[in-house]
């Protein structure tokens, strides 16, 4: 927390844009530049990996180490800064330092060397994956240096729960610029004029978006609506979620910039209820901004009124398509409707409705403040503005990246992401979740933007990004992503409810090696059937893996049904581990691990596997520091 | 009026109708399976699918919703459309083997038999939705809805209990297009049913 008395002025309501003013200059006034801040990160990544009992064990360090209380460092904790598979993160300012992977056992040295005596602890500094030199200060670290944050600007800097924090670092700013000298017009064309287009996945501009709620407005009245979508659920995407825990002001205050664009009174946000923290922080964000009256009556008191309710998504997938969506806040199963006329006409509650994805809405207060032309002079022309991605899978930088729209996929995964565990070069990357595709490493140059990932077959999505290396078989890819929409499809088209499934058992059989040329074909064609046929994206994007990985990686799928071979070792039917001999130094290890007792040998002795016991699970091959263990 | 093209046939239609209204008014014939009259359409079979656009883009919609517009150009028996259709019906017929109803349909757009697997012999609910809708719209007492999602949803009560909500109607049974309501009233009909008939026995 910054300084004890902001509470007070906390309590206070701000009138206007000069309230807001003068708030975040007595917030400023109290802070001292050279204050030292220990900052913990407490994305998911880092709590997962022990970020509260490194700043339980900070807290206790410091308070032994004496420091006289008017320089005694703050500690404070933040949402996700990013660099995920680096975590317990904890960085120390004003110097920068960036320490990574620490414990709690780490405390009393980070206390002692650092923050009394001004040393660096060596050891929890990051290394150069190439060089391995140690890079002290975050900014110099590639995985920070490449990116361009814009969404992810203030998110590790801020405590999300402290709304002194957010309007300190500009905060709200936007929203005082628009109500006192913008025209709800005016902020729709400053939007057109950036060129957003929408983060969710389908990339419909957004300016054009608020322009057509506008007319339909006009032409049916009020009530109208704005809504967010933060019922992210592609696997391994968790851009939204660190959006919304790290910085719930951005989307709020975009939300509320909406509303007043759109004359709406009454928002909604979907955030899926496997999001608790993001729920959390959102609530404590709203009730912070309504007692300083920048949410509610008369905001700013500027006359405008307009408040908002989070709904909790329960479970199901499909309820991140609009319409689903839509059907879930009003109370009923959420299923998707045809939309041969828009949700901005015909949404929530047949009203003129804006649903805008969580990183839509956390762009917007930016392009408020700093104008829709510079917006649109990141990216590039059709792509306007940063993207963030979360990058995962074989890549050794896991975590959350924002760059610049248009920016080569080879950058992201090589440069910023520190590419492949061991070297090799990545074999495909899955872009946008289940319903993008899968580009092989041919196509590294793509440049990442809305068009030229579709031009390539696959699409933006929502900014999940998996890599794969050699050893992940494109068959049960297709088959991992067919199998999670078959699970979450709604089950009332055709289509959705039994092509998945269909799909997916000839792709089952082309794991054991079942199938011929013929098959592919009749999957092809039925492929075609769901995406012309579907009801919804859901339905209608499915097939998207299974297409690309045909269209990229055909002779891994002959392999499986010509020769019954898998040649990434990962479809168990086809598969046999061996020990090799030579290799084998008889450690026993992989004994020990195996869970079916199937390895045998004396000590010090080459090993055999009993291949009657074995269920392939390749835990032998992953224990084994000699890489004696194979598959074939 | 509003003037468009179906099948290469100049026909006119009146604002409002869909694209499915304006064929059948014109003697244009689009297979159906959830679609009726009485009840608001909801596109779940995707049977009644068609192709608009011309060379350059088009698009495959269903008819039963797609709103009528001047100047559209619309194919019901494109490949693109006929290979949506075949799939549907290749795949209906593995779920519900036992509805003749649909071995006639399937058989009228060439599909006689099906590459799938057949999971229960006895099925004939295509969950086309009719009973559900009829139930909700005309009856208008909702006793029974579609419960759980994807391959394991089914029509049933609420908390497949006997639904007291139910006046045992038989309208779900009447809109039924593969006769599987027949087989599911007595489980769904609860207490309620019985008031009914009591009340009207006095």
């Amino acid at each position: 927390m910054p300084v004890a008395t902001t509470e007070a002025a906390s309590a206070a309501r701000l009138n206007s844009p000069q309230d807001l003013a003068s708030l975040r200059d007595s917030i400023l006034a109290q802070r001292d530049p050279n204050q030292q801040e220990v900052i913990v990160c407490y994305g998911t990544g880092c709590l997962a990996s022990g970020a509260q009992q490194v700043e339980a064990a900070l807290k206790k360090s410091l308070a032994k180490a004496g420091i006289d209380a008017k320089v005694r460092p703050l500690i404070k904790t933040t949402g996700c800064r990013g660099f995920c598979s680096r975590g317990p993160l904890v960085v120390i300012q004003p110097q920068g330092l960036f320490y990574q992977k620490v414990s709690a056992a780490d405390a009393d040295e980070i206390v002692d060397s650092t923050l009394v005596n001004g040393q660096v602890v060596e050891r929890l500094l990051y290394k150069d994956l190439q060089t391995g030199e140690a890079i002290a200060r975050e900014e110099d670290i590639p995985f920070y240096k490449l990116q361009h944050r814009v969404v992810l600007g203030r998110i590790g800097t801020i405590d999300p729960t402290d709304i002194n924090d957010t309007i300190a670092a500009g905060g709200y700013q936007a929203l005082a610029k628009a109500l006192y000298q913008m025209t709800p017009e005016q902020v729709v064309s400053e939007v057109e004029r950036s060129g957003l287009r929408g983060r969710g996945g389908a990339g419909f501009p957004t300016g054009r978006k608020w322009k057509s709620a506008l007319a339909a407005i006009k032409k049916k009245g009020y009530p109208a609506y704005v809504v967010v979508n933060g019922d992210e659920g592609d696997p391994g995407a968790f851009m939204d979620c660190m959006v919304m825990e790290g910085d719930p002001h951005a989307v709020l205050e975009g939300l509320i910039l909406g509303a007043y664009a759109l004359g709406a009174h009454q928002g909604y946000m979907y955030v899926r209820a496997e999001y608790p923290v993001a729920i959390k922080h959102l609530t404590i964000a709203m009730d912070q901004a309504r007692a300083l009256g920048l949410l509610g009556k008369n905001i700013l008191g500027s006359g405008f009124d307009f408040d908002v309710q989070i709904n909790r998504g329960a479970g199901a997938f499909v309820c991140g398509e609009s319409t689903a969506l839509f059907t879930s806040i009003e109370g009923r199963a959420g299923e998707p409707k045809p939309k041969y006329v828009r949700s901005v006409e015909e949404g929530l509650w047949g009203r003129p409705t804006v649903l805008n994805n969580v990183e839509s809405w956390a762009n917007i207060a930016q392009i408020i403040e700093k104008g829709g032309e510079w917006y649109a002079s990141l990216g590039v022309p059709h792509s306007t503005g940063t993207k963030v991605f979360s990058l995962v899978g074989k890549v050794n930088n896991v975590g959350l990246v924002e760059v610049p729209m248009g920016t080569p996929l080879v950058h992201i995964i090589e440069d910023i992401g520190g590419g492949v565990p061991g070297g090799e070069p990545f074999k495909a990357v899955q872009t946008g979740g289940p319903s993008g595709g899968c580009l092989p490493y041919d196509m590294r140059d793509v440049a990442v933007d809305f068009d030229s990932l579709t031009k390539a077959g696959s699409m933006m999505g929502s900014g999940g990004m998996i890599v794969m290396d050699k050893r992940d078989c494109v068959v049960d890819v297709a088959r991992y992503f067919l199998r999670f929409l078959e699970e979450e499809s709604c089950g009332k088209c055709v289509p959705c409810r039994l092509g998945l499934t269909r799909m997916r058992e000839i792709l089952d059989g082309f794991s054991r090696g079942v199938g011929s040329e013929k098959d592919i074909e009749d999957l092809v064609s039925l492929a075609q059937a769901v995406q012309d046929g579907a009801l919804c994206a859901l339905g209608g994007s499915a097939p998207n893996p299974v297409l690309t990985t045909l269209k990229y990686f055909k002779d891994e799928y002959l392999a499986h049904i010509n020769e019954k071979r898998c040649p990434a070792g990962v479809c168990k039917d086809l598969i046999t581990y061996g020990i090799d001999a030579d290799k084998c130094t008889g450690c026993m290890t992989c004994a020990r691990q195996c869970p079916q007792n199937a390895i045998t040998g004396e000590k010090k002795k080459p090993h055999v596997i009993n291949q009657e016991l074995c269920i392939r699970c390749g835990i032998c091959m992953e224990s084994c520091k000699f890489g004696a263990v194979n598959v074939a | 009026m509003i003037n468009m093209v179906i099948d290469g046939r100049q026909v006119q239609a009146q604002t409002g109708w869909t694209v499915l209204e304006t064929a059948r008014q014109h003697g244009i014939h689009i297979p159906t399976l959830c679609y009726h009259e009485a009840v608001e359409p909801s596109g779940a079979c995707r049977l009644c699918v068609v192709e608009i656009g011309d060379e350059t883009w088009s698009k495959v919609v269903i008819s039963c919703m797609y709103p009528v517009a001047e100047g559209l150009n619309v194919k019901t028996d494109s490949p693109r459309v006929r290979n949506v259709r075949r799939w549907i019906l290749e795949m209906l017929l593995a779920e519900c083997p036992a509805s003749p109803e649909l071995r006639a349909l399937a058989a009228e757009y060439g599909v006689k038999t099906t590459r799938f697997e057949s999971h229960n012999p006895e099925e004939q609910c295509i969950l086309c939705g009719l009973c559900v809708r009829v139930c909700r719209e005309v009856v208008g007492v909702s006793a029974i809805s579609t419960v759980g999602r994807g391959v394991h949803k089914k029509i049933g009560s609420p908390y497949e209990v006997a639904a007291d909500a139910c006046v045992a109607c038989g309208s779900c049974v009447t809109v039924c297009p593969t006769g599987a309501m027949s087989a599911r009233l007595d489980a769904i009909r609860g207490a309620g049913a019985g008031r009914v008939a009591e009340k009207g026995g006095k």
